[in-house]
């Protein structure tokens, strides 16, 4: 793995490592010494073309916990609009020795095209493009649901996958990066996903995706998925006639406390409900159904740093370089 | 890696220590880490994966065997270096392997580490630096099942198997049952093998 | 009109005319004054043309050759002489410069340009609105009564697509036989549109160009030709759909031309994967279905010409993001071996249709009165002479165009254009570029 840019090119050997490794990374931050050496003397530099408070600390996090150095650079604003700048911003960090680069961007594809440029030598890291892809949100999100699914079988994660899950995934589809890397990692580890959707919010294209499509979510809810991970809607899709009005949305895609109460209902006692956040509480999940023992909110921000910490240190720490880096057991 | 035809001919593997050998040798390391120690208490061994994992298993089982008091399982644990190796840019990626420590933790413990071949000494220097993230240990001590020379650092074992003087050329195997086979049949053997061959 | 200034004569030797028999061509002063087997002419340059082809003078419908405003991007000089390099004796400059061509004296300036530059005929294309803002009509009859004697008018990159604006002019040209080319695109439909509106679109995460934006303003403008009996040319067509509606168009005698890139005769949107914006244009890259109905509307006539879209850009527009990066293609020097691969190659048409949809179609179209002609004695000595044998790899780098923004970029193309003769003149010979043919100071 010389970059992560997406999940839908993430074979699943690569996945599982990567969800197998957050768990050390896991146990890691549950020590009193919530450290580990390895990327010391390495740089990261978060590179963010978009704001994104929850993204940016988390890789933070995740980079300072492997001793990396870590530069944050927001390079949201007027000064770099024009196009051009993404190549000098790109030769100026690798001037400055970056080792990766954590890009935001919100366009989709800058991550693969900067990866793909020659502009930098740097491992790059897609940390969410436009409406792409954000593959370690997709990371975390399958981590929690392995710790979850392996809880209900009565396993133990490591090495597992997520063979016969079914996964929701509920709300605006269309321009939801979450959504794409979630579909191409849930379905290479084995779940099967259902979109749920109003027919304006998904793409041309998506009877294509190896996914079930559905525009009903009460009958996705009765067909009794394992989890159901709501989309936040953005607050200008409100006005672009993709829906008549936020009650309607809400009435007919929300999660609401109807809902939660029917998950009870259908016997869904080990249903788990997601989202990536930030919510709109009210909109597109109810308060009671965010806060309820199901909603796993808080996990995936914790499994978040895990995530990326694996992710950093399977990129970072083997031979720079090197060809398509495979897993070598120590062996002296 | 080619042999040109003035090199001496490449040894076939010989086996050292041989399954019998191998049990023999940590029977008598068991006994000289209750020596020691003076007894179990405080005990836990702490092997290094792969191999040393399994081999601190054993010994524990040892131990357990002349104290009644003491669970092998209780004081037994595996202690993963990869993220503190000296190395790692130097290997391709190396996923880690969980770290579990025994429940009672390793403060103020007498820990042996334990692992099956002392050669550099660089795995032994990770495993001191991941301990001291761990906790804090009373004691720190070594046990190998085979000490091949060739030190690179200040480092030496409490407990060795056996001394083997060793060309750098050669390479030494170990393999165990738990996580070794040899035409499909678990094995438990220490081989020398000539790297050019 | 023209007056050849060159008094030297050259002999064309054994090339295949077309899809004919091999033949001699004598030029002289500009004209082709004789054609059979075993000519000889004393004095005349001998240029042996065995195993080549000879085709009228390639006429490109589309180029985009910046000058004025985007200097920096390409000029009439370095545009003419990649057209010259491509095989084409005479190009169509899009009206987007800056400022915009939509006055005669831009037109004139442009025209004048190319006639100094003299490697190529440089016809103008006028804007059909003020400054290309789609709400007011350009002086087209004053562009048409211009040195440039403008006839076909255009807002391509942008779409006229005000249906009342677009039913003017489409009838006020009809007063000079002037022709509207439309660049189909509703805009409504295409807000933000970064490529074809598919599978690939919906994988990538792009915001997606429908067919059926191309499409609807197609069909509402052969009706509106229809209504006014008027002529319309259909730029750059990319979609099966838009063949459809134009072959429908043609049964019913609407006066429909239409117009197709080589890229869109080749690539698809799977490139896009790439996310490398050398595949970024406008209309965006379709998939396999459209381009295999693209290939076969040209060979059974529907679809009337190539037209390159020649559209340089200098490397910072394209060396960044691809929702940052220029939209368009450099075309002009690879055009006649895509047209080669893509159908000659496939076996879907002949060196004679070749003639037909790189030369008579467009100078027809352009209403060119000296170009386009078949080569045959007393036609004006337009003619590119191609080596249908050749192969050659793709450099941008070592092109005549300043644009470095070609997609065939390292791929292998057949056929490559030894001569190119304009109004008797070899701008081009043994494939490098020769001498422009001096202005005559008009």
């Amino acid at each position: 793995m010389r970059h992560l840019l997406s999940t839908e090119d993430l074979g699943k050997d690569d996945a599982v490592r990567i969800l197998d490794t957050a768990e050390e990374m896991a146990a890691v931050s549950d020590r009193e010494v919530k450290k580990l050496p390895v990327l010391r003397g390495r740089t990261v530099v978060n590179l963010f073309f978009e704001d994104s408070t929850r993204t940016r600390i988390s890789f933070e996090a995740a980079a300072k916990r492997l001793s990396a150095d870590v530069i944050n650079f927001a390079a949201k604003g007027s000064s770099v609009s024009k196009g051009e700048s993404l190549k000098d911003t790109a030769q100026t960090l690798e001037a400055m020795g970056a080792d990766a680069v954590v890009i935001r961007h919100w366009a989709s594809g800058a991550p693969a095209r900067l990866a793909a440029s020659g502009w930098i030598d740097a491992a790059v890291v897609n940390a969410g493009d436009g409406t792409h892809e954000h593959p370690t949100q997709a990371l975390l999100d399958a981590f929690t649901m392995r710790r979850n699914w392996a809880r209900i079988n009565g396993t133990a994660s490591p090495g597992t996958d997520l063979s016969g899950m079914k996964v929701a995934i509920v709300g605006d589809v269309l321009h939801s990066r979450v959504a794409r890397s979630n579909l191409w990692l849930l379905r290479t580890l084995g779940a099967d996903v259902t979109m749920v959707a109003p027919p304006t919010l998904l793409p041309v294209g998506v009877a294509k995706w190896p996914c079930t499509v559905s525009y009903d979510l009460d009958e996705t809810l009765a067909a009794g998925p394992d989890a159901v991970m709501m989309l936040r809607l953005q607050g200008e899709r409100m006005n672009a006639a993709f829906f008549p009005s936020t009650r309607e949305y809400s009435r007919r895609w929300g999660f609401d406390d109807r809902r939660l109460k029917a998950l009870d209902s259908h016997g869904l006692t080990d249903t788990i409900i997601m989202h990536p956040g930030p919510m709109n509480r009210g909109l597109e999940i109810s308060a009671a159904a965010a806060d309820s023992p199901r909603s796993t909110v808080l996990q995936q921000v914790r499994n978040g740093v895990s995530v990326r910490m694996a992710a950093l240190y399977l990129l970072l720490s083997g031979e720079t370089h090197a060809a398509p880096a495979t897993i070598q057991e120590a062996q002296r | 890696m080619s042999t040109s035809a003035a090199a001496p001919s490449p040894q076939p593997a010989r086996v050292v220590l041989a399954e019998a050998d191998i049990d023999r040798a940590l029977t008598r390391i068991a006994h000289e880490i209750l020596e020691a120690n003076k007894g179990s208490k405080d005990l836990v061994l702490l092997g290094i994966p792969r191999r040393g994992y399994p081999l601190a298993r054993r010994l524990a089982a040892k131990i357990a065997a002349t104290d009644p008091g003491v669970k092998a399982e209780n004081i037994t644990g595996q202690l993963d270096v990869t993220m503190f190796r000296d190395d790692l840019k130097r290997q391709p990626t190396r996923a880690p392997l969980p770290t579990q420590l025994p429940a009672t933790g390793i403060d103020d413990k007498v820990v042996v580490l334990v692992d099956d071949v002392l050669y550099s000494g660089r795995t032994i220097r990770a495993a001191l630096d991941a301990l001291v993230d761990l906790g804090r240990p009373r004691i720190v001590r070594l046990a190998v099942l085979v000490d091949r020379g060739h030190r690179e650092l200040p480092i030496r074992a409490d407990h060795v198997g056996k001394n083997l003087p060793t060309s750098s050329a050669e390479k030494v195997r170990v393999r165990l049952a738990e996580t070794d086979s040899v035409d499909g049949r678990p094995v438990n053997e220490v081989v020398i093998e000539d790297r050019t061959a | 009109m023209s007056t050849p200034n060159e008094a030297t004569a050259y002999l064309v030797k054994g090339a295949a005319i077309g899809s004919g028999a091999a033949a001699d061509l004598l030029i002289r002063n500009g004209v082709i004054t004789e054609t059979g087997t075993g000519l000889s002419a004393a004095g005349a340059t001998v240029i042996d043309a065995e195993g080549l082809v000879a085709v009228p003078g390639m006429v490109d419908l589309h180029t985009h050759l910046r000058e004025p405003g985007r200097e920096d991007a390409e000029t009439v000089e370095t545009g003419s002489r990649a057209a010259a390099l491509g095989g084409f004796t005479a190009v169509h400059a899009m009206a987007n410069s800056s400022p915009v061509a939509d006055t005669a004296g831009v037109v004139e300036q442009v025209y004048t340009l190319g006639r100094k530059a003299g490697w190529t005929d440089v016809r103008p294309v006028g804007a059909v609105t003020i400054g290309l803002a789609g709400e007011r009509l350009a002086e087209l009859g004053a562009m048409a009564d211009s040195r440039a004697r403008v006839r076909v008018f255009s807002d391509d990159g942008i779409c006229v697509h005000d249906p009342v604006l677009m039913r003017r002019a489409l009838e006020y040209v009809k007063g000079f036989d002037g022709v509207i080319a439309q660049h189909a695109q509703e805009p409504r439909l295409t807000d933000g549109a970064q490529m074809n509106e598919g599978d690939v679109s919906a994988v990538l995460g792009m915001t997606g160009w429908p067919a059926v934006a191309e499409e609807s303003i197609i069909a509402r403008d052969v009706l509106l030709a229809q209504h006014v009996d008027s002529r319309l040319h259909v730029c750059h067509v990319s979609t099966a759909g838009s063949v459809e509606i134009i072959r429908w168009a043609k049964q019913r005698g609407i006066k429909v031309t239409a117009e197709v890139t080589p890229h869109h005769l080749w690539l698809t949107d799977e490139l896009v994967r790439s996310y490398d914006p050398v595949y970024k244009v406008n209309p965006p890259l379709r998939t396999d279905e459209d381009v295999q109905a693209l290939r076969a509307g040209l060979a059974d006539g529907t679809i009337d010409i190539i037209g390159t879209d020649h559209a340089p850009h200098p490397s910072e527009a394209k060396e960044c993001e691809w929702a940052q990066a220029a939209m368009g293609m450099t075309g002009l020097e690879t055009a006649l071996s895509v047209v080669q691969h893509t159908m000659i190659e496939s076996g879907l048409i002949g060196w004679d249709d070749f003639a037909r949809i790189t030369s008579l179609m467009p100078a027809q179209i352009g209403r060119l009165q000296d170009q386009g002609q078949p080569l045959e004695a007393g036609s004006a000595a337009n003619i590119t002479l191609i080596d249908p044998a050749a192969r050659w790899t793709v450099e941008p780098n070592k092109m005549a165009t300043m644009g470095r923004n070609s997609p065939f970029a390292g791929r292998e193309l057949p056929g490559r254009v030894v001569a190119t003769f304009y109004q008797g003149h070899p701008t081009v010979l043994d494939g490098s570029l020769n001498t422009p043919r001096t202005a005559e100071g008009e």
